[in-house]
């Protein structure tokens, strides 16, 4: 189907994917009406820095935005911004919005991201119990990260592995609680998980393995203490929640649009209908370089889809599709990942532990699928390479520092 | 404030004002020079901000740390002025700074 001479393209969803539909579709020359519909008051903006340099405060708020406001009137994009989508009504081909108003629409992209889960305990609803996705639950932690004040955090996948990391270096008491017996149990290997549990250990947070939340205790309407399913009472200023999100796939799936864990699409991002795309957390989509699909919560995705999309609309050939990856800051450590680990057979580690310069590689019948490089760009911009690739390596090559990761390329290649 | 040319493979030239404390990076997204990807945002994560610096203001930018260097070993089409933008903090010692974006970031 050519869209690219359509009259009116509505990208339901402002941030990194929605954002990036719209610039890829103007820079690929796209001339009709683009109209942007967000439900955050801001414009389009980063999300990354909001548990790094922006929640410890070295950076303004003015830098996490893409484009400055003027961008959006030059380029014609127009922002709904404060406003949710009622429905994507498909037979009438219009998005109505849930404050009255419809967008009759020639396409769609729908990037509603997804949102933190909840917890699942009592007393989640306290005041100072707080989720980390957008600026505004960045605008009610900071003015609370506080030198002596003591923060319990939920979960130890990135989000509460970051905020923990900055909640340190500011002064505060961090515990944080993981119901896994390792952190980062659900995104990497054992390797890795030690480092970290070490490197926060010695930066003074209180690393809690195997801890279950029981409930969440307060005093005239705010938390204080979070309670362990033992009893345990852990004193608590303020609480902060990491346990996943989940994808937002509610309009998708009452527009009838094909979900399973996140909206269904294929290569080029688009749904089961033609005229309707979806980029970023809220997407199941075919993962190039493993042979099966999954949901990726990542920059990269919202990237690439979001330019996939745009180029689909357009009749372009198909962007490049890179395989996954990820990073996460923490003190001064950079983990960068590439690839996806889930079924590896063999873990490789090269480089120096105590040194916090070190890389852990995942193989599966002898081919590299994923790296986790810590302190490490060569491993990782190697192992990317290599990934997409699909080459055969020998392990006790990866493992041995007498050769280059250049050197590696270059025999693989 | 001062003001950063951008220049494109094919040589042409776009001077923009750019913004104390904002980094090379950030001021070509936000006036959407062409060329240059950054699409970690400017973590120093993923190598797609890659310039050639002007040999006259070499000095005054200063050499990259570690981290810069090592992902700079990898980019494509390296040469001894490569850097990575989102590395480079404008102040007004870096007024009229030209910067070459390369063909490709990938």
């Amino acid at each position: 189907m050519d869209l690219s001479n359509s009259e009116r393209i509505v990208v339901i969803g402002a941030g990194q994917a929605g954002a990036q539909a719209a610039m890829s579709l103007r820079q690929f020359g796209y001339e009709g009406a683009i109209t942007l519909v967000g439900e955050e008051t801001a414009l389009p903006y980063q999300r990354p820095p909001l548990s790094k340099a922006y929640m410890k405060g070295e950076i303004g708020e003015d830098r996490l935005y893409f484009k400055p406001a003027a961008w959006y009137e030059d380029n014609k994009v127009e922002t709904l911004l404060s406003q949710r989508v009622e429905i994507i009504d498909r037979s009438a081909r219009e998005v109505r919005l849930q404050h009255g108003g419809h967008l009759p629409y020639d396409a769609v992209v729908i990037a509603t991201g997804s949102r933190p889960r909840a917890l699942p305990v009592e007393g989640a609803n306290l005041a100072n119990v707080f989720d980390l996705r957008g600026i505004s639950d960045v605008e009610h932690i900071q003015p609370k990260l506080i030198d002596g004040q003591k923060l319990v955090i939920i979960g130890a996948g990135y989000i509460g592995l970051e905020a923990a990391a900055v909640a340190r270096q500011l002064g505060l008491e961090v515990t944080v609680l993981e119901m896994a017996d390792r952190v980062l149990a659900r995104v990497t290997s054992p390797v890795i998980s030690e480092f970290y549990q070490d490197l926060h250990r010695e930066h003074g947070v209180d690393i809690r393995l195997g801890a279950r939340l029981g409930k969440l205790k307060g005093e005239g309407g705010k938390v204080t203490h979070a309670v362990l399913a033992d009893g345990e009472e852990i004193a608590a200023d303020m609480v902060l929640a990491g346990i996943g999100i989940i994808p937002n796939v509610e309009l998708a799936q009452d527009a009838g649009l094909a979900c399973k864990d996140g909206i269904i699409v294929d290569e080029d991002a688009r749904t089961n209908d033609p005229r309707i795309f979806a980029a970023g957390d809220c997407t199941v989509r075919p993962l190039a370089h493993y042979a099966r699909t999954g949901r990726l919560e990542s920059v990269h995705n919202a990237i690439e889809q979001g330019r996939l999309a745009a180029a689909a609309i357009m009749g372009r050939d198909r962007p490049n599709i890179d395989c996954p990856w990820f990073w996460s800051d923490q003190y001064d450590v950079k983990l960068q990942i590439a690839g996806l680990s889930q079924g590896h057979d063999d873990v490789v580690v090269r480089g120096d532990r105590a040194a916090r310069k070190f890389a852990a590689f995942y193989l599966k019948e002898g081919r590299l699928i994923a790296v986790d490089a810590v302190n490490s760009p060569p491993e990782f911009i190697v192992s990317k390479k290599l990934i997409m690739a699909g080459a055969l390596i020998a392990p006790d090559r990866l493992s041995d520092t007498s050769i280059s990761m250049k050197e590696i390329a270059a025999a693989a290649a | 404030m001062p003001t950063i040319i951008y220049k494109d493979h094919e040589g042409n030239e776009r001077p923009i004002e750019a913004k104390n404390g904002e980094t090379v990076m950030e001021t070509a997204i936000k006036n959407s020079v062409p060329g240059i990807d950054a699409d970690c945002g400017g973590a120093c994560a993923c190598a797609t901000c890659h310039v050639y610096v002007d040999e006259a203001f070499m000095e005054k930018v200063g050499q990259p740390e570690d981290m810069e260097q090592s992902m700079l070993d990898f980019a494509e089409n390296v040469q001894a002025n490569s850097r990575l933008s989102c590395q480079i903090t404008v102040s007004d010692d870096l007024d009229g700074l030209k910067v070459t974006t390369p063909e490709s970031q990938h």
